[in-house]
């Protein structure tokens, strides 16, 4: 007994000693004041030095806190609790906040520096005029292979390579229904955004006889394992692949002509706002030249901010890898909310699919 | 007397039930009712007895299993020399600290030890055997697994043995009994409730399951936990996502009564 | 003596494979290639970043107070629900309570955070250190029952009534029989608790909220671009530091004691 009451007063000091010096820290770090903003970001998605630098300028303090997939920061924004004041989700997922009302217009008169983004960038489909969303990187999807362990017929210029006997139990495949379901939509030559269920189940049909190929489908960690020479082939997204890349300079990256996806995160003001002004502010920092280059640098994303580019590495940026030009990104497709119900379809011809046995 | 007092207990505990359990279990059942498009209706059921979803269902059990018998092949033998050694305790403490570490830096460490140029695989190689594919294999998988429910496993296990009054072995040794006999005979009869107790908190978690199936195994196995996860956070499809949970808490509290009622049966 | 040595065999076994992969993390957190997989060359920069870090900090402070206070009180809470199930006269109100007691075992994290977050919003908690505190709390009372509650079973219904003929009150019977006797179930389930805690990440994720974030939350959020050596090197720490912090307890607690053991049950 005496045991157990000693053991447990033990505990219940040191976590109000901690306690107390957490407070004192955030005290001091400035956290607790009046004048910040909460800023919901992927993880490792910003330089944090910009952070700093726009604490510096504006003295507005910033709270970063961070989320790893869509979806679940759409639960902790309808939710509530928190004050978000921005976020960075991606397109398909503006669409979907629009139509549930979680976003504040945007006052482009509060943002000089919107002029730096290319006009290719704006005005696209899932956010007409940008009322809602402003471009904070881009990029596609692709395949990610090292050319030495792949045979001298395959180059990746169609996604039936992906097919060719020789990569036996030798590909990887991100853990995305859309991304995975679309490169088989591509392989037929249909819409990344097809409806049709006939369609549809043929390209699934089509990745079944993929699987004697796949070595695993995978989440974040495929940048580490195409690093680590895990397997010779992946499909992911460019900014995954250019990662990669800069660790391992012996791999490729290849978009497939027939087509492939294109994709945005955007920031957004949320309604949970509390300062709508700052929040502004913040999208107008993010958009100054040198930043946005910084940031790039930082992230190695593509940035769609068209000012910044002479600011950055050359070599990075007349790569056309990550930073096709407007003739090549005119095969790509922008992701479309095709409702709950398609989307639900899709998930399950993927669920099937992850499921089918070789 | 002892009603009083069971009153008394059970204040806190009905308190933290009705908070934290009924509440949970009450939004389940509800969203269970609703169709992807938020109307009610009992579509989400009809697709629970689906071929996909019954095949899940069966690879989930089956893995769980797997991963159950694995665990205590290795804790019990673990649990029972532990309990002879010198510092017993701290060697216990030992076992569950390695699980204060968080799961995905371990998890990274597994990709690592088990990818193709791995550790594991250059000691294959080393002992003549030549490299294997170990990672995304159902062995991993198994292998991982049982790994992080171990500890849980053994503690059970440990602190009946711990329990058990030594005079039971040197009479049943005295009596004649083998080693073997003894065991079978005295010692495990004895500590099945820890054994009890160890399988339950390794079998229901692993049914669900989900993490481990894409980091280590590579979304080969599809357990009804990465079903429910793809529900909730890919397909926002909360009302499937429910009903598969819905199934859960029925395996569940069916498992929970089969092994309860044989305790009952052996108490007498 | 050749039996006593092929059990030690077996234990020095299952310890190398427990700690293989902790040490696999300690053992790159001081590379300075930046990766888990290739070590290039021996480097301290992690370490440095760490103390550079106040937020980081601040997250490891939050984890281990919400694992200790959490740990605390479920166990509290935990051991009252293990004697109420044990008092139940009743079969059924005792499989009731055990099935009710394991549903947040068996349910997905993810379910559990998602309802978790739609019950405090509903009644109106803040979100932050609390929410993630009573969550954490919420879901490791039944790991603690489910340790206890074997102890209590096999303890003796004689002791109880014999200290009862005896004379001893209610409180007595509590605090100088029962709780003595299972106190490694106690511990056991502190111990659980405590590895439940810091493990958590989907209920965390959900419930946390205005600038609150735990380690695990931040090292999930970091997968996307590759989680950085410096968290290897704060994880090499907070390891080095539990060794310390139990095998020393262990050994204080053995030399002041007079009864030796850290689960004393005589």
């Amino acid at each position: 007994m005496k045991n157990l009451i000693r053991a447990l007063s033990l505990v219940l000091i040191v976590s109000f000693v901690l306690l107390y010096i957490v407070n004192r820290l955030n005290t001091a770090q400035g956290y607790t004041g009046e004048h910040t903003i909460t800023v919901y970001n992927w993880g490792d998605y910003i330089d944090p030095e910009l952070l700093e630098q726009f604490e510096d300028e504006t003295g507005i303090k910033v709270i970063y806190e961070t989320f790893d997939s869509n979806e679940a920061m759409l639960t902790k924004i309808e939710q509530g609790g928190t004050s978000y004041d921005i976020a960075v989700p991606s397109e398909y997922m503006i669409d979907k906040m629009k139509q549930e009302d979680l976003l504040l217009p945007i006052d482009h008169a509060q943002l000089p520096n919107l002029k730096n983004i290319d006009p290719r960038f704006l005005n696209l489909a899932f956010d007409e005029n940008n009322e809602y969303s402003i471009p904070y990187f881009w990029g596609t999807v692709g395949i990610l292979y090292h050319p030495d362990k792949v045979s001298d017929e395959i180059d990746f210029k169609q996604w039936d390579d992906l097919w060719h006997p020789s990569l036996k139990n030798d590909v990887l495949l991100v853990d995305g229904a859309r991304e995975v379901i679309g490169f088989g939509l591509n392989s037929l030559e249909y819409s990344l955004n097809e409806t049709d269920k006939g369609r549809l189940l043929e390209a699934k049909n089509k990745l079944d006889t993929l699987t004697p190929n796949i070595k695993a489908i995978v989440g974040d960690e495929i940048k580490l394992l195409m690093q680590n020479n895990e397997a010779a082939v992946a499909v992911l997204w460019s900014g995954t692949a250019q990662d990669a890349m800069w660790e391992n300079e012996s791999l490729e990256y290849m978009v497939p002509e027939e087509g492939s996806n294109l994709w945005f995160d955007n920031m957004v003001i949320p309604k949970t706002t509390k300062n709508r002004e700052a929040a502004h502010q913040f999208i107008n920092f993010m958009l100054d030249p040198k930043v946005a280059a910084q940031n790039a640098e930082y992230v190695g994303y593509s940035t769609p901010n068209k000012a910044a580019l002479p600011h950055m590495d050359e070599e990075t940026t007349s790569d056309e890898r990550f930073y096709p030009d407007e003739e090549q990104t005119a095969k790509l497709e922008v992701y479309e909310n095709l409702g709950k119900q398609m989307l639900a379809y899709y998930n399950e011809l993927f669920l099937e699919f992850k499921m089918h046995r070789k | 007397m002892k009603a009083k007092s069971r009153n008394y207990y059970l204040i806190p505990y009905v308190l933290w039930i009705a908070l934290f359990v009924i509440t949970p279990i009450v939004l389940v059942v509800y969203y269970s009712f609703f169709n992807i498009e938020g109307d009610f209706s009992l579509e989400n059921y009809q697709k629970f007895f689906t071929p996909v979803y019954l095949k899940m269902t069966l690879s989930s059990f089956w893995y769980a299993l797997l991963i159950t018998f694995f665990t205590l092949l290795i804790a019990y033998p673990t649990a029972y020399l532990l309990t002879k050694t010198k510092h017993k305790q701290l060697w216990l403490l030992l076992i569950i600290v390695p699980s204060w570490i968080n799961l995905l830096l371990k998890a990274y460490a597994f990709i690592g030890i088990f990818g193709t140029y791995g550790a594991a695989n250059k000691f294959l190689e080393v002992m003549g055997v030549g490299g294997k594919q170990i990672l995304f294999t159902d062995f991993s998988f198994v292998f991982v697994s049982v790994y992080i429910f171990l500890p849980f496993m053994i503690l059970p296990i440990f602190n009946a043995l711990d329990e058990l009054n030594p005079s039971f072995i040197d009479a049943s040794k005295d009596l004649g009994a083998s080693s073997w006999r003894t065991f079978s005979r005295v010692v495990f009869p004895l500590t099945l409730d820890g054994v009890k107790s160890g399988c339950q908190i390794v079998f229901i978690p692993a049914l669900s399951l989900f993490m481990l199936t894409r980091l280590i195994a590579g979304n080969r196995v599809i357990t009804l936990g990465t079903a429910i996860e793809q529900h909730f956070l890919v397909t926002q499809d909360w009302g499937m996502g429910a009903t598969i949970a819905v199934f859960l808490i029925i395996f569940m509290v069916v498992i929970m009564l089969l092994t309860g009622r044989r305790k009952r049966g052996e108490m007498r | 003596m050749k039996r006593f040595k092929w059990s030690s065999l077996y234990l020095i076994i299952i310890f190398m494979v427990l700690y293989a992969p902790i040490f696999y993390l300690i053992f790159y957190s001081f590379n300075s290639g930046g990766d888990m997989y290739h070590f290039e060359g021996f480097t301290l920069d992690w370490y440095k970043e760490i103390f550079n870090d106040t937020r980081l900090l601040i997250i490891v402070l939050n984890t281990i107070i919400v694992a200790l206070l959490s740990s605390a009180i479920s166990t509290v809470l935990g051991v009252a629900g293990a004697l109420a199930i044990y008092y139940a006269r009743r079969r059924r109100t005792k499989n009731t309570l055990l099935s009710l007691n394991n549903v947040l075992i068996v349910s997905p994290d993810v379910i559990i955070g998602a309802s978790f977050l739609i019950f405090f919003t509903m009644i109106g908690i803040k979100l932050g250190f609390i929410s993630v505190l009573l969550a954490h709390i919420a879901f490791s009372v039944p790991i603690v029952v489910l340790m206890v509650l074997p102890k209590l079973e096999e303890m003796s219904t004689s002791i109880i009534y014999a200290a009862l003929d005896l004379g001893a009150s209610r409180l007595d019977v509590l605090t100088k029989v029962v709780l003595p006797y299972i106190t490694p179930g106690i511990f056991a389930g502190f111990f659980m608790a405590l590895t439940y805690s810091l493990d958590d990440f989907a209920v965390t994720f959900f419930v946390t909220g205005n600038g609150f974030s735990t380690l695990s939350v931040e090292i999930y959020a970091l997968a996307r671009q590759g989680v950085s050596l410096s968290i290897n090197a704060l994880s090499a720490l907070l390891f080095l530091f539990t060794m310390l912090l139990v095998v020393g307890y262990y050994f204080i607690t053995k030399k002041t004691s007079k009864i030796g053991r850290m689960g004393v049950r005589k």
